[in-house]
């Protein structure tokens, strides 16, 4: 009866593990996010323009009192936390994907994305507390 | 000793066109956004700082720029639906080349007033109030 031993087959097309922490389906959601958080940035990030480029003399208009007039309302407030939110995740996934591309040394490459994943934590600390910590009455 | 050239997978023409417009633009908006929110941070420090800062936007040749940049935003965005329809949609890499030119279309039909009222008060104030 030994004779129809089974063979040792490998399974076939057996799965390639990344780096030393395996597979993983990080990329995966990266590009649906992409994608989700460009359908919303169109909708905030152009009504954003609309509002402070174009409408109503544009920049022209811009100051203090401008900025301490949208602030005082919970809505614009939402409004430029989710903006700054998304556009910096967005922005900074684009940049990280772009380096991947071109930059070939692993040095390079870490060096560049360490700078970027760093001003990406710079600009959302800052952008969230000025947007939760904005005074009008400053002087 | 040079290395040899790995194989290409650009195409040229508006498919690999507009990917690389989509990447230049992309990239060009997140540094604006870095200068924009320590801009937009000065209101913490006070309001004659920030007032400052933004006058310098107020400026014409920086008003141009301004112009720059809403283009490529808008370029950005209306590609960006491009994108996720060639992504999605089964027929989307099929009409890839015509939802560019419709893209194109409506950035330019947007920008023409756009670029108007963006160039308004730096046109009338260079050319005397027309």
């Amino acid at each position: 009866m030994s004779y129809m031993e089974a063979p040792d087959i490998q399974a076939p097309r057996s799965q390639r593990t990344f780096g030393s922490s395996g597979r993983s389906n990080f990329e995966l959601y990266s590009w649906l996010f992409m994608r989700i958080s460009g359908l919303v940035l169109i909708f905030l990030v152009l009504g954003h323009l609309f509002i402070m480029n174009v409408l109503d003399g544009g920049v022209q208009r811009i100051n203090f009192a401008f900025v301490a007039g949208r602030w005082a309302s919970p809505f614009w407030q939402v409004w430029d936390l989710l903006m700054l939110w998304l556009a910096q995740l967005h922005g900074g996934n684009g940049l990280r994907v772009i380096i991947n591309d071109y930059a070939e040394r692993d040095t390079t490459r870490i060096w560049l994305k360490s700078a970027l994943y760093a001003s990406m934590v710079l600009i959302l600390v800052t952008g969230t507390l000025v947007i939760f910590t904005f005074d009008p009455n400053i002087s | 000793m040079p290395t040899a050239p790995a194989g290409t997978l650009y195409r040229g023409r508006e498919g690999m066109w507009s990917w690389v417009a989509h990447r230049i633009t992309g990239a060009l908006t997140f540094f604006f956004l870095f200068a924009h929110v320590l801009d937009t941070a000065l209101v913490r420090v006070s309001p004659d700082a920030y007032d400052t800062v933004i006058a310098t936007y107020k400026n014409p040749v920086v008003n141009l720029l301004e112009v720059g940049l809403v283009g490529a935003v808008l370029f950005h965005a209306l590609n960006g639906l491009r994108v996720i329809a060639i992504d999605f949609w089964s027929k989307g890499p099929k009409y890839q080349q015509a939802m560019l030119w419709s893209i194109v279309t409506v950035w330019m039909l947007l920008m023409i007033p756009g670029v108007y009222f963006m160039l308004e008060h730096t046109l009338s104030s260079i050319f005397g109030s027309a």
